[in-house]
């Protein structure tokens, strides 16, 4: 392996906006206020950034195509400013731009900032689907959602480790509560209830077997992150985080153009997490990741990935969800925000507001949530469906 | 039997006995040679259709049902079905021409035999031809596939019988138009009914019809339509048969003509001196009148109980009548265990939950669908065009190094340990069957009929790819359940006048 990305850039600073159904507010509202929060976090100036990348997944409906929207809103003096977007993982997408800009040696500092302003779509859930592939997308895709396409997922799972739909959806509900319950406790999170188990079995049923409460919230919202050198990190604060493995991985096709993909499993988590242990220097990371933000659009999703990172074995996530592996005070507490579930999901902000936690629970100013002396934290950030995706893993240190 | 006539057929027996191949086959036959029905999922009781209705018109009751094309289907859709149905085992590649008989086309221009065509992966010289306007062209083009065959210019002919009518809310002919389609394969080797000749009579009787713009038929005095027209064209047009064949009514096996008016169906008969047992059923109780294809799916029908020998008189009725004569041979043992029945259809059926639902299948409603159903898919129609045979024909790729079946097509194998490019060939899905992999019921995605249940399918034979599944209940579906595919209309552009074709998944009926 090349020698890779491990301490080459630290985050100096990091902002992120309340997320949720902000319907007095427009993107330029969310972008200014992720930046401002970041700037002034860093201590740095807007003439000290030399580039910047922008994530924001929907386009044509709300934030608008190119990086004019980020450029033009805060007045970014003429400098490089890229737009990008790889479906769910356009935020982890973002910063790899900034932290590989940086590590080349082309710039000191950089900004990556991801908004989405899901709530001007006119959607509840996101909007459709069918063009993520193109024009032929549009004739030969079916009708599928994105709860649908993890819902599948689900059914593939249950039947494959002889759960019971009533059985499945007990578990899955464990990973709800644990969300909900962190995400209370999070002023800037969009859901912000506990909730009991009658609450997630007795809800509506989305896509069979998932209801409601397995699916995250559908929200606006931004984040941003400053990233420099990692030898001029410390100048800047003295507990800047820094960047120890960034990977992204994209399918190939071959889970739904060939028959060896089993169906329960997120074949890209799988194959990108091997890639970032390798450049983190991990060998064990049931042992060694102190804390998780994980990709939990859906609860399903929470699960697998915890057997795709190899953090349980295959089939036995379900007994690391019972036995409380993942909650604040077990062994590596996940989702402490609240996840996507109910810190919520404005797409092109989710992969940034997930480092955003980890940034903060490393600095130790993660309050009530505050996970006891974290070392190493992960997240995982996952665009598409279980079928065809884009996944990104980072990891991140003092 | 009058001594010349007896004469006569000693001679055809010795004619016949003297051209037998060393295959057995007899020459000179044309006919029939393979046949399938196709009949829709859903049906609705005419009992629910009165109860929703008869207070408008009390004289209008009626028993039985009616078959209902699911909110997917179309006169092309069923039409493809049947073709399916009928070429199960048959060489694609040498069909000859394809005629396609509807008087419900879903566009005025674009030419719904070419749709139905590339469907079935025919090639592009598959002569093709639409019959329409009335729904006796369903008799019409089959006759007019059987003179192509007799006078040598094609060896094997398709004609595709399929039709979709609306009747106005609460009127007679909602009682009675049903939906379904049939399939006659016809040429000139292994042939199961030999055709002997036809008659047909045509008029421009105008007891109904659709103008330009109107959605359904208009009709004159019913009883003008059944005085005038049915009780003495389907006479006339089988007497002229009998006549010209040189036959006696008790020399035909079965007669065979619809039954629109089904109080006179059996008066028709006995007038021209066929006993009742010579009367083949009209099927209008459990299956109603399904337009140009309703003659050819009793003739497939009476097929299916056949024997050898047995001579079948089949009429099409619609501004006049056509009158066929077929005689079953021996073949017709061969493809009876091979085809769907027309029973096994009306056997296999579901009820519509109500005369609402009804209505919003067949598009006389429009139910909300919230913001999902408002966008309208932008179809780029030169892309229909360049992949018409994978989208339309569902054909994806095969790799010829790895021997891996894959859709939608692929120039790099998807094969990881494979990767060879451009070493394909087209390889087709539609006729094969699969398994459920995975699925769900979705109450989110916009579809006409929720859930919105989809799957990924694996093939027997090789290849995965996801669909929408339709014909079926949620709670029905499972991991491992078999299905095959069924062209349906993915999406309505209404705006743009498009209709998104493609398969989907259905369990096998």
């Amino acid at each position: 392996m090349a020698g890779g990305i491990k301490d080459k850039v630290a985050i100096i600073g990091m902002g992120c906006t309340q997320f949720g159904e902000q319907w007095d507010k427009g993107s330029e509202d969310l972008i200014v206020e992720a930046f401002t929060e970041a700037l002034e976090d860093a201590g740095v100036e807007k003439v000290d950034i030399q580039a910047a990348w922008y994530a924001s997944c929907y386009d044509e409906v709300n934030v608008g195509k190119s990086a004019l929207p980020l450029s033009r809103t805060l007045k970014l003096p003429f400098i490089p400013v890229t737009r990008i977007e790889n479906l769910c993982a356009s935020g982890s997408e973002a910063i790899r731009g900034a932290v590989y800009g940086v590590a080349s040696g082309a710039y000191d500092i950089a900004l990556a900032l991801g908004a989405e302003k899901l709530k001007d779509t006119g959607y509840g859930g996101l909007p459709e689907m069918n063009t993520i592939l193109g024009t032929k997308n549009r004739v030969i895709f079916p009708g599928i959602s994105a709860p649908g396409a993890f819902a599948m997922l689900a059914n593939r799972y249950f039947s494959k480790y002889g759960l019971s739909i009533e059985q499945g959806k007990r578990v899955l509900a464990k990973i709800s509560i644990n969300s909900h319950r962190n995400g209370a406790k999070n002023s800037k999170a969009h859901l912000r209830k506990v909730i009991t188990e009658d609450d997630v079995l007795n809800a509506p049923i989305v896509a069979s077997p998932l209801g409601l409460f397995d699916c995250c919230g559908v929200s606006d919202g931004a984040a941003a992150a400053i990233v420099c050198r990692a030898d001029m990190a410390k100048g800047f604060r003295p507990d800047p985080v820094f960047i120890k493995a960034l990977q992204i991985g994209v399918s190939s096709g071959e889970e739904l153009g060939y028959t060896v993909w089993d169906g329960t499993s997120v074949e890209t988590t799988t194959r990108t997490a091997v890639r970032a242990y390798e450049e983190a220097g991990i060998k064990n990371p049931r042992k060694e990741i102190s804390m998780m933000e994980l990709h939990d659009c859906f609860s399903i999703t929470e699960l697998v990935t915890y057997e795709d990172l190899q953090i349980s074995p295959r089939g036995k996530a379900r007994n690391d969800v019972e036995a409380g592996f993942f909650a604040t005070d077990g062994k590596i507490p996940s989702q402490p925000d609240g996840g996507l579930k109910c810190f919520g999901h404005p797409i092109g902000a989710s992969g940034l507001r997930m480092l955003y936690e980890m940034y903060k629970q490393l600095q130790g100013k993660a309050e009530e949530r505050q996970v006891k002396d974290p070392k190493i934290g992960l997240t995982h950030n996952l665009g598409g469906f279980p079928q065809m995706n884009v996944v990104s893993v980072v990891i991140v240190g003092l | 039997m009058p001594a010349t006539r007896q004469w006569t057929n000693w001679l055809s027996l010795f004619i016949v006995a003297v051209i037998r191949t060393e295959k057995g086959e007899v020459l000179g036959m044309k006919g029939i040679i393979s046949y399938g029905g196709y009949l829709p999922l859903n049906r609705i009781r005419r009992e629910t259709v009165f109860e929703a209705m008869g207070w408008l018109h009390q004289a209008g009751y009626m028993k039985g049902e009616k078959c209902v094309a699911n909110f997917d289907e179309d006169s092309v859709t069923m039409a493809v079905a049947a073709g399916m149905n009928c070429l199960r085992g048959y060489d694609r590649e040498i069909i000859d021409g394809l005629y396609f008989a509807t008087t419900t086309a879903p566009f005025r221009e674009r030419r719904g035999a070419d749709i139905i065509g590339t469907a079935l992966d025919l090639a592009g010289t598959t002569r093709k031809a639409d019959f329409t306007d009335t729904v006796s062209a369903g008799t019409t083009a089959l006759i007019a596939a059987l003179e192509s065959i007799a006078s040598g210019s094609g060896r094997q002919m398709l004609v595709c019988a399929s039709d979709a009518r609306l009747g106005k809310p609460g009127g007679s002919q909602e009682m009675t138009f049903s939906d379904g389609a049939a399939s006659l394969l016809v040429g000139d080797e292994g042939v199961i009914a030999n055709w002997e000749g036809s008659y047909s009579v045509s008029y421009d009787f105008p007891d109904h019809w659709r103008a330009e713009d109107d959605k359904f038929d208009r009709a004159w005095e019913e009883r003008f339509g059944r005085e005038e027209g049915y009780r003495k064209f389907l006479p006339e047009a089988i007497s002229g048969l009998l006549a010209r064949q040189n036959l006696r009514a008790e020399e035909v096996t079965k007669v065979i003509y619809p039954g629109i008016y089904p109080r006179d169906h059996a008066t028709i008969g006995k007038k021209l001196g066929f006993e009742p047992g010579q009367i083949h059923e009209h099927l209008m109780n459990n299956m109603g009148n399904t337009g140009t294809a309703y003659p050819l799916m009793l003739l497939i029908s009476a097929l299916e109980e056949a024997s050898p020998g047995d001579t079948l008189l089949v009429a099409g009725y619609g501004n006049g009548s056509d009158a066929l004569l077929f005689r079953v041979t021996k073949e017709i043992r061969r493809i009876k265990e091979q085809r769907r029945s027309i029973k096994s259809y009306l056997d296999s059926r579901k009820d519509l939950k109500n005369y609402e639902q009804y209505l919003a299948f067949r598009g006389l409603i429009s139910p909300e669908g919230g913001i999902r159903a408002e966008v309208n898919p932008y179809t780029a129609l030169s892309l229909i065009w360049r992949d018409r045979r994978e989208v339309l024909g569902l054909c994806g790729t095969r790799c010829k190094r790895c021997g891996t079946p894959q859709y939608p097509v692929q120039r790099v194998c998807a094969n990881p340990d494979c990767g060879a490019i451009d070493d394909v060939e087209p390889y087709r899905f539609s006729d094969k069957t699969g398994m459920v992999f995975s699925f769900t019921s979705d109450l989110l995605a916009f579809t006409p009929s929720p859930p919105g249940i989809y799957a990924v399918v694996d093939f027997e034979g090789g290849g995965r790819y996801w669909f929408d599944v339709t014909d079926c209940d949620a709670e029905s579906m499972s991991i491992g359940m078999p299905v095959e595919m069924s062209l349906r209309r993915r999406y309505v552009d209404e705006r743009g006048g498009v209709i998104g074709y493609f398969w989907k998944a259905i369990p096998i009926r």
